[in-house]
């Protein structure tokens, strides 16, 4: 088996907009606002960087395809720039290819960059786009809501779940995320809400209410990386390191053939095996220390955490229900208010992950801040349960 | 020996009360308030002339095997497509082979019987049974009388010389240019004529001159018939003309007005295959179709009728109902009230033909693929088998899922997607014996889906291209009959 990356690069510098409603911002001012806090966090200039990826996932509303605007926008110094996109998972995208080219020896700094600029639409949720000429002609027609939706209906089914009493469960994963969100300044949405008002919500897609569904947002996320020794040079003490980045993709099997239930990622129990194996994590309920998944709705929040075997099959409602994802509770998720109220501007997404990892391991998250985080876990969902790409990055302190 | 050998109908789950209709207009036409009885057959929003026509069809030849059809016909004013053939689609959706003539009767009420005599004439001479089907969805001007009169639906015969179970004693056919209405071809609605003048000068004096004919070439009575059947939207019209021309006035077939609505070229067919489903050997029953002339079909019911194999029929079409008392909803199907559809209706629903030409067995026909290697069904057909354990290349064979039963493994209701009858319902289909894909559900009510419900697949218009006057269709999965229904 490969060795993985485990401890291969680490992170330089690491930047974040503020995510949501950026109405008088275009893409360049969400990636120039990034990449300046990242710049002057990696405390290294522009020149420097030798290789770079940028993630955006629906170029169609702004960003533009190629790697070009990315190095426009940064004016970056004639270098390799490559647009990456893997539908909602594009950021973790971006920091693979920029992280397999340090750890490849071909660059010795690298930068990895996501950003969506989506508020152009003209109307609230993701833009309604083609699927492809074929894919047009038979998939269901379906939102994002609508597909996710369905994991209730079956996990239910699977479980001998009340229906009504999976609604409540997935309510406190939301009432849980907006107390989170709360406290994160760059958050796209900082109310907090009851579970009466999650649970009363105009629905959406049944049985997912409005809370339910996450922030749809415009914000940026980068990371700069580069091997151990060469952040030591630069003058790095306190180093976070890359342990583990896994990326699985769906080949058919869900939506074709008679194995899936419906109930779970298969992606993600694939994903993040590989990834525990990479980092050389052996019971990971009790060794990942904090969580960021892709909670895209609440159900999918509670499904993962099943898939991702930080609860038992089947015992997700029950950790849910006794805070032990909450910020008090055993194994925080969701500390910067992920997707639901962080916001989820696609391309960014995976990146903006990393980046609460990354500030929570370096003790900078402020009122957020756990207690001695080791292992942080960032699960990066895109495209639907039943076709899906999944990434699960594990990022930690060098050495340990 | 020829005539019918098998038939089959469909009728559209919506019934719109006719209360709703002159309830809605009452401010502007009181003069439909005593019309306001009863109901009328109407499209969801997804169905069509061609989505009835498949059913039918289906009904019809149940799982029959199609290398015995080899010609398909279809009579109506309302085809979709006024230049590609529309019995055409019928055929891929039927999955017939390519070998097979089909044809397009239309411009005229009468398409249904001229339509049945040329296809009688096919099977006659022809080199197997002729599935001939005639289907309607005319549209009317919101609180117009002909909004209460039609009804949208679909008939389908096999017509063939071999299993007769009702056989063609002699037709007789009249040609008359008399106008009670007429719908130009770049226009939606028909314009009629006054009822008194239709009933008088053309009923009264052309269908009898069609009756004389078949009996004159039959050398039958009038009396010698069980069943009169004669479509007209005019109250008292056909019970006045059968009795002055001498048939017993039990003879006279319920036009279905109050459950289902005047289907238009299918009428007169619907009305047959109707009786046939109570017919005995020996009857006779006598076809009649009016529309610039009149067509008289004789028939006579066999013995083969009793080894008929079962099948819904337009009883069973009528019995698959769903009462519909929101007239808002039908102006919004038929395109009488401009909607606000939101921006997500804006998507641009542009159709590849090319695509659709490589990939019309799978779109049209439903086929998917049963790998040879593992026996695992999948759809759509691939190159390389989905199972895990088999991974096999260029090993599938075709294998249809149309009639496939199947089920409901997960699903959600959607509010968010645009659709013309929110919510829209889909989730992953499983379909008996393996196989499964996220389809669009149709005909479903909120509240009432479940996982593991059964279901079955009905071809159906997945999107509308308004840009460009297209439309096209996919399979949808429907509730299952209910069993022994």
């Amino acid at each position: 088996m490969a060795s993985g990356i485990r401890d291969r690069v680490a992170i330089l510098g690491m930047g974040c907009s503020k995510f949501g409603e950026r109405w008088n911002d275009d893409a360049e001012d969400l990636m120039v606002e990034a990449y300046e806090e990242c710049l002057a966090d990696a405390g290294i200039g522009t020149e420097q960087i030798q290789a770079a990826w940028l993630a955006t996932a629906i170029e169609d509303f702004h960003v533009g395809k190629s790697g070009v605007p990315l190095s426009v926008a940064l004016r970056l110094p004639f270098i390799p720039v490559t647009r990456v996109e893997n539908f909602c998972a594009s950021g973790s995208e971006a920091l693979r290819g920029a992280v397999y080219a340090v750890a490849s020896g071909a660059c010795d700094i690298a930068l990895a960059l996501g950003v969506e600029k989506l508020k152009d639409t003209g109307y609230g949720g993701l833009p309604q786009r083609s699927r492809g000429v074929l894919n047009s002609m038979w998939w269901a027609n379906y939102s994002a809501p609508g597909s996710f939706a369905q994991l209730a209906a079956a996990y239910s089914a699977k479980h001998g779940v009340d229906p009504g009493d999976l609604k409540r469960a997935i309510a406190q994963v939301s009432v849980k995320s907006h107390d989170n969100g709360s406290r994160n300044p760059k958050a796209h949405l900082r109310n907090k809400v009851t579970l009466d008002q999650v649970m009363q919500a105009p629905m959406v897609a049944s049985p997912l209410g409005l809370y339910d569904c996450c922030g749809v947002s415009d914000g940026s996320a980068c990371a700069i990386v580069t091997t151990p020794e060469i952040a030591r040079s630069l003058g790095k003490t306190d180093l976070v390191t890359v342990k583990a980045l896994q990326l699985a993709v769906s080949n058919g099997t869900e939506s074709g053939h008679s194995s899936w239930d419906g109930s779970h990622f298969m992606t993600a129990r694939i994903a993040a095996k590989r990834a525990y194996a990479e980092a050389g994590i052996k019971d990971p309920r009790k060794e990942i220390s904090l969580a960021e998944v892709h909670d895209c709705f609440s159900v999918t929040e509670l499904v993962t955490m099943e898939d991702l075997f930080l609860s038992p099959e089947g015992g997700a409602i029950k950790d849910v229900l006794d805070g032990f994802y909450n910020a008090d509770g055993g194994l925080p998720c969701q500390i910067d208010g992920g997707l639901k109220c962080f916001g989820h501007p696609i391309g960014a997404s995976g990146l903006r992950m990393i980046y609460e990892m990354y500030l929570q391991l370096l003790g900078r998250a402020g009122p957020r801040q756990t207690k001695d985080p080791r292992f942080g876990l960032t699960h990066n969902l895109g495209g639907a349960p039943h076709q899906n790409v999944c990434s699960v990055a594990i990022i930690g302190r060098y050495g340990e | 020996m020829i005539g019918i050998t098998a038939y089959g109908a469909y009728i559209p789950r919506l019934r719109l009360a006719r209360k709703s209709i002159v309830e809605a207009n009452s401010w502007s036409a009181p003069e439909l308030r005593s019309q306001g009885k009863g109901e009328r057959a109407m499209c969801n929003w997804d169905e069509d002339t061609l989505t009835m026509a498949v059913e039918a069809a289906r009904d019809c030849l149940g799982d029959r095997d199609r290398a015995g059809i080899s010609a398909i016909h279809l009579a109506s004013t309302t085809v979709p497509f006024a230049d590609r053939q529309n019995a055409g689609i019928v055929a891929a959706a039927l999955a017939m082979p390519e070998d097979i003539s089909t044809m397009d009767v239309t411009s005229s009420q009468r398409a249904g019987t001229t339509g049945l005599i040329a296809a009688l004439g096919l099977a006659a001479h022809g080199n197997g049974d002729v599935l001939f089907v005639a289907s309607d969805s005319r549209q009317t001007r919101a609180g117009g009388i002909q909004e209460l009169q039609y009804g949208d639906g679909a008939v389908a015969l096999a017509v063939g010389r071999e299993n007769v179970i009702a056989r063609l004693l002699g037709s007789h056919s009249v040609t008359v240019d008399f106008v009670d209405h007429y719908r130009a071809s770049d226009r939606e609605f028909d314009y009629t004529w006054e009822e008194r003048w239709i009933r008088d000068e053309g009923y009264a004096r052309i269908v009898p001159q069609a009756v004389k004919g078949v009996l004159a070439r039959t050398g039958l009575a009038a009396a010698d018939f069980r069943y009169f059947i004669l479509p007209c939207v005019l109250p008292k019209v056909a019970a006045s003309l059968a009795k002055k021309i001498g048939f017993a006035e039990d003879a006279v077939v319920d036009p279905l007005h109050a459950s289902c609505g005047e289907t238009g070229t299918a009428h007169a067919i619907l009305m047959f295959a109707h009786v046939l489903e109570r017919a005995k050997p020996g009857e006779r029953i006598l076809v009649l179709g009016f529309g610039q002339g009149c067509d008289a079909l004789a028939f006579e019911v066999t013995e083969a009728i009793a080894g008929l194999a079962p099948r819904a029929g337009v009883s069973g079409a009528l019995a698959r109902r769903k009462e519909e008392t929101n007239y808002s909803k039908f102006l919004a199907f038929n395109g009488l009230v401009e909607k606000e559809k939101g921006k997500r209706a804006e998507l641009d629903n542009q159709t590849a033909l090319s695509t659709l030409y490589r990939n019309r067995e799978m779109l049209l026909g439903l086929i998917g693929g049963l790998c040879t290697a593992c026996g695992t069904r999948q759809f759509p057909k691939s190159l390389v088998c989905v199972n895990p354990n088999c991974r096999a290349r260029r090993t599938q064979v075709d294998c249809r899922f149309a009639d496939t039963p199947c089920s409901i493994m997960t699903f959600s209701a959607d509010y968010l997607t645009y659709t013309a009858d929110p919510p829209l319902h889909y989730g992953m289909v499983q379909f008996d014996g393996g196989g499964r894909f996220l389809a669009n559900f149709t005909d479903v009510d909120v509240g009432a889906v479940k996982v593991g419900q059964p279901m079955r697949m009905m071809f159906r218009v997945k999107d509308f291209d308004d840009n460009r006057g297209f439309r096209r269709y996919f399979w949808k999965a429907a509730p299952a009959p209910a069993q022994g229904g």
